[in-house]
């Protein structure tokens, strides 16, 4: 279909800056973009009827990937601090 | 002095933007509303059936007229259950370590149930404040403490919640701190500190939980006194 209205993962590499010029970047068109993919995120690993520990595992260890990233700066240079 | 070890509890910035908003309400992405099937999905049991003994246990021994704070208190439980289960994960920021949001949380509700009290049966609200069976007297002296045990309530509240918290945190990072610098120098020693490092975080992992707990108790209970 047009470019526009492809998935992301259906976009090829080369086409990929074209996609991101047809994406909507106003505060609506980026809150429906993070709800689109929580949504898919929920359909395909937790809303699944014998689910296991992984869907959220997988959530879990996400935060904690981003909660390193936003304290980086505070510990980068945790190991040659004379006093800790 | 060195403020590293109180840096964990610093309201975390990215570029000047407080990022407490998204630490406080991370934890409703992990409640995905249930819909309109009867069993939806694993997760959703699981915390359906939680919900349930949480509720039944907190209502049971509050009257008609108190089952209406049952949404109050469900949700205020699961709020700062799973506030304080997150927090245990590395590199997470744990809001209910802020005194500023337990006080946020604990003085308008124990002012309501307060507020409840004195509005519908104002003579035994106040008949609280003088235990039965007192000596004649005692009676000033015992008012007094009394009303100084029911104004602090709040205080109390947040406060444990706080302290708690911060205490299990903080002892985490300075054994972790020290088994880090021993394990170059006695590895063996390193090795005990780190034992005591998992004991601990069974402990912390169950001090979240009865924490949180305690807190929704003591409101049920101060509702079941004023209701």
């Amino acid at each position: 279909g047009p470019l526009s209205e492809r998935p992301l993962m259906e976009v090829r590499l080369g086409e990929l800056h074209t996609w991101i010029s047809t994406c909507d970047f106003s505060p609506q068109g980026l809150l429906g973009a993070v709800q689109k993919a929580w949504n898919s995120y929920y359909a395909k690993y937790i809303n699944v009827r014998r689910g296991g520990p992984a869907g959220i595992s997988m959530l879990l260890a996400g935060y904690c990937l981003l909660s390193y990233s936003w304290n980086y700066q505070y510990f980068r240079r945790h190991r040659w601090r004379k006093y800790h | 002095m060195n403020l590293s070890f109180f840096d964990q509890f610093m309201t975390p910035h990215l570029l000047g933007i407080p990022l407490i908003l998204i630490a406080t309400l991370f934890p409703t992405l992990l409640y995905p509303h249930p819909g309109n099937r009867w069993i939806p999905n694993r997760l959703t049991t699981l915390q359906l059936w939680l919900l349930n003994l949480i509720t039944k246990q907190l209502l049971l021994p509050l009257n008609k007229k108190g089952h209406k704070w049952a949404l109050v208190l469900t949700s205020l439980m699961t709020f700062l259950l799973t506030i304080n289960l997150l927090g245990l994960l590395p590199y997470t920021f744990t809001p209910t370590t802020q005194l500023s949001m337990n006080m946020a949380l604990a003085f308008p509700l124990w002012l309501a149930t307060l507020l409840t009290g004195l509005r519908n049966q104002p003579s035994i609200s106040l008949g609280h404040l003088l235990p039965e069976g007192t000596p004649t007297p005692l009676i000033p002296a015992l008012i007094l403490i009394e009303t100084t045990s029911l104004l602090i309530r709040p205080l109390a509240l947040g406060v444990r919640l706080t302290a708690n918290l911060t205490a299990g945190h903080l002892l985490i990072q300075l054994i972790s701190t020290a088994s880090m610098a021993l394990l170059p120098i006695m590895p063996a020693v390193s090795l005990l500190t780190t034992s005591i490092l998992l004991l601990l975080t069974i402990l912390e992992v169950a001090v979240a939980m009865i924490q949180a707990y305690v807190f929704v108790l003591l409101l049920s209970l101060y509702l079941q006194e004023n209701i």
